[in-house]
């Protein structure tokens, strides 16, 4: 049996990268210290691409995401497929201008004249003791602006395949990569590996009760799964990996047969996707759940920076299971 | 021109007025001026016409007031090519039909017909006219900026020598994008010029109550960028910077910012109250009026009456046939709304 190479998240995102622009010409890369004269991306996700690929196409910017996130909008604009970085999700404040009153809105706004083929990559870090201002999860922000998609994979092969898809895709989307993966090893994605933006995986079949989840906090629903299997209680876990427009087929099927729901997420609860997406579910199948649909997610507060602080912030996997068996009482 | 100042390889230059007659005058030729007096029609008509029947109940729309700044728009578009990209704001009709948005489009557009630029989706605010390089209309200030840097950048890449033109007032260039947008422009050495329209107000503040440089131009030093100072409000002044900084975007030397010193003669919007406006500031921009400004190097050169005035009467027939077609357009189908969100078609 021969063995899989073994490669981190950084790594699988990077080759998506690496792909996309060896595939298209039209795709650049902006954001800060992404060049390998600035050490190829702080977290080294371009890592290699500016010494393959040429700092003409992979432009390490001034600290000016408002500038840089501008400039990938007018480049789009002008038929270029820009990949623009910003390096942590709260970061994304500054550019929101740019991001919600144009690259979203000037498909619409020219009735199909200039659509904006944008990609923009950002990091979302709760639990790594950032603090407040580098540790949100805020697509729901994104999710909330039609003219935007937004995804976030969970695993190596979904973090290559979405990075090519987002890429490729003909509007602004949001890639949502998670911190706290990018060391994690897994195996080299297969080439040619694709994944559809707006589809969902089911990455664990069950029959009791429906976990449905996103980037990192898959994992955790994985792990919660198989310790419920040890006492007979059988999870499906549904992972989205786009957020918006969210896969509400696979979703509703699978809790039309579970009957029972529980959504999971790393962003604080109140006006969440969780939020949506439970009031989906109770939309098309109130009659046939067993239970209301349970959420778990951050607590109304900031994200702290002391480790005891933060592990209250967050849900543990002991919250998702008792959001599970409070579906089952 | 003076040079007013050279710092390192940025320069400060002022064109003064009253060189116009003399060696300004000698690099536009006849022709040019009777086509930036063409273009300067096709705006005061469609604004006269516009007011006047917003005026009478007519139409329905916020407009922003462009009188008094159409000379500056007609001689700086004229100084460009079909193909260089545009990128204006709300206060924008000017740019627009200056720079080849016809008048059925844009009329259309800013009645919100199917005929319009932008079927009725986007709006007076919103006038997208990729055929004539109208790439972009914002209706945030300050943020047409930094998309024009992308465009330009799209332009360098490419290898084209297409220039990029994005619009402002002075009262963006308080805002962080227009900062953000010149430094990032002028280490790229990217073709823009950041042509700043000061009208000297922004909404109902006036300039030196907003503004800590006494001229916009000064801000350019800062970014180590070409500044340059005209007075907007004389055609051939304004064409001949306008040139000079295009030529330099052109051939490869990086940004300019040029700064068009006109006046807002009206309210910031139609109907908005004006009486922040003093006396002497309407009696000083009445004086500097651009029309028959414009009129008088004319007929300074010899054109004749009879010649402008069969200019106007080609523009009203153009612009009478524009407005009857944009009334007689329809809306586009409400289905609409679901289309250009994402390419496809979303649902309800």
């Amino acid at each position: 049996m021969s063995e899989v190479a073994q490669i981190t998240f950084a790594e699988a995102l990077n080759l998506g990268l690496d792909e996309a622009m060896a595939a298209d010409p039209t795709v650049i890369l902006l954001g800060e210290d992404i060049a390998e004269g600035q050490g190829g991306g702080v977290f080294k996700v371009t890592k290699g691409l500016s010494e393959k690929y040429g700092v003409s196409r992979v432009r390490s910017t001034p600290i000016a995401e408002q500038a840089f996130m501008g400039a990938a909008v007018g480049a789009a604009v002008a038929g270029f497929r820009p990949v623009a970085e910003i390096m942590f999700m709260n970061f994304m404040t500054v550019a929101m201008d740019q991001i919600v009153n144009h690259a979203a809105k000037l498909r619409f706004m020219s009735a199909g004249k200039t659509p904006v083929p944008l990609t923009i990559r950002t990091c979302c870090a709760p639990g790594l003791n950032f603090g407040g201002q580098h540790s949100d999860t805020l697509e729901a922000w994104f999710a909330h602006i039609p003219g935007m998609k937004v995804v976030m994979p969970s695993n190596h092969a979904d973090a290559k395949a979405l990075m090519r898809a987002a890429i490729e895709d003909d509007d602004p989307v949001l890639v949502m990569e998670h911190a706290a993966l990018y060391a994690t090893k897994g195996d080299l994605p297969a080439s040619g590996h694709r994944v559809q933006i707006g589809k969902a995986s089911i990455s664990r079949s069950g029959s009791d009760v429906t976990l449905v989840s996103y980037g990192k906090s898959v994992l955790d629903c994985l792990q919660v799964a198989d310790e419920l299997a040890a006492e007979g209680i059988s999870v499906e876990v549904i992972d989205l990996r786009t957020i918006a427009p969210w896969d509400e087929e696979t979703v509703l099927n699978s809790v039309a047969r579970t009957n029972r729901a529980v959504i999971v997420h790393q962003a604080v609860k109140a006006f969440g996707a969780g939020a949506e997406i439970s009031s989906r579910i109770h939309e098309e199948l109130f009659g046939q759940l067993k239970a209301p649909v349970g959420r778990v997610a951050a607590k109304h507060s900031i994200a702290p920076f002391a480790a005891p602080l933060m592990a209250e912030y967050l849900y543990t996997g002991e919250d998702i299971k008792s959001a599970i068996r409070r579906t089952m009482s | 021109v003076t040079v007013h100042g050279t710092i390192q390889n940025f320069s400060m230059e002022i064109l003064m007025p009253n060189q116009t007659a003399g060696q300004l005058g000698s690099k536009v030729t006849d022709g040019t001026l009777l086509e930036i007096y063409r273009r300067t029609m096709v705006i005061s008509l469609t604004d006269v016409r516009m007011r006047a029947m917003l005026m009478a109940g007519e139409i329905k729309l916020g407009y922003y007031n462009v009188r008094g700044q159409e000379v500056l728009a007609a001689a700086a578009m004229t100084a460009l090519r079909e193909d260089d990209y545009l990128v204006t704001t709300y206060r924008g009709m000017h740019d627009e039909l200056a720079k080849g948005t016809p008048l059925k489009g844009l009329w259309s557009e800013y009645l919100g017909r199917l005929a319009g630029t932008c079927k009725g989706k986007g709006g007076p605010m919103h006038i997208t006219d990729t055929e004539h390089g109208v790439m972009v209309t914002t209706g945030i200030v300050g943020s047409g900026l930094p998309v024009a840097t992308g465009l330009a950048l799209a332009s360098q890449l490419r290898g084209e020598d297409r220039v990029t033109v994005t619009c402002f007032g002075d009262g963006a260039s308080n805002i962080g994008a227009f900062h953000e947008a010149l430094n990032l422009a002028s280490i790229w050495t990217l073709p823009v010029v950041f042509l700043c329209q000061n009208n000297r107000w922004g909404e109902h503040t006036k300039y030196s109550e907003s503004t800590s440089a006494t001229n916009i131009i000064d801000r350019a030093s800062s970014y180590n960028m070409r500044g340059v100072q005209v007075d907007g409000n004389d055609g051939e002044a304004m064409f001949v910077a306008m040139s000079e900084a295009v030529a330099h975007a052109r051939a490869g030397h990086g940004p300019t910012l040029l700064e068009a010193m006109t006046y807002r003669m009206l309210g910031h919007t139609l109907g908005s109250p004006s009486n922040y406006m003093s006396k002497e500031y309407k009696e000083e921009a009445k004086a500097a009026d651009p029309l028959p400004r414009l009129r008088a190097a004319l007929f300074a050169r010899g054109v004749s009456e009879a010649q402008l005035a069969s200019i106007d009467a080609a523009v009203q027939a153009e612009l009478d046939e524009a407005v009857e077609f944009a009334l007689a357009s329809p809306f586009a189908d409400p289905h609409e709304v679901y289309l250009d969100v994402l390419a496809g078609e979303v649902s309800a």
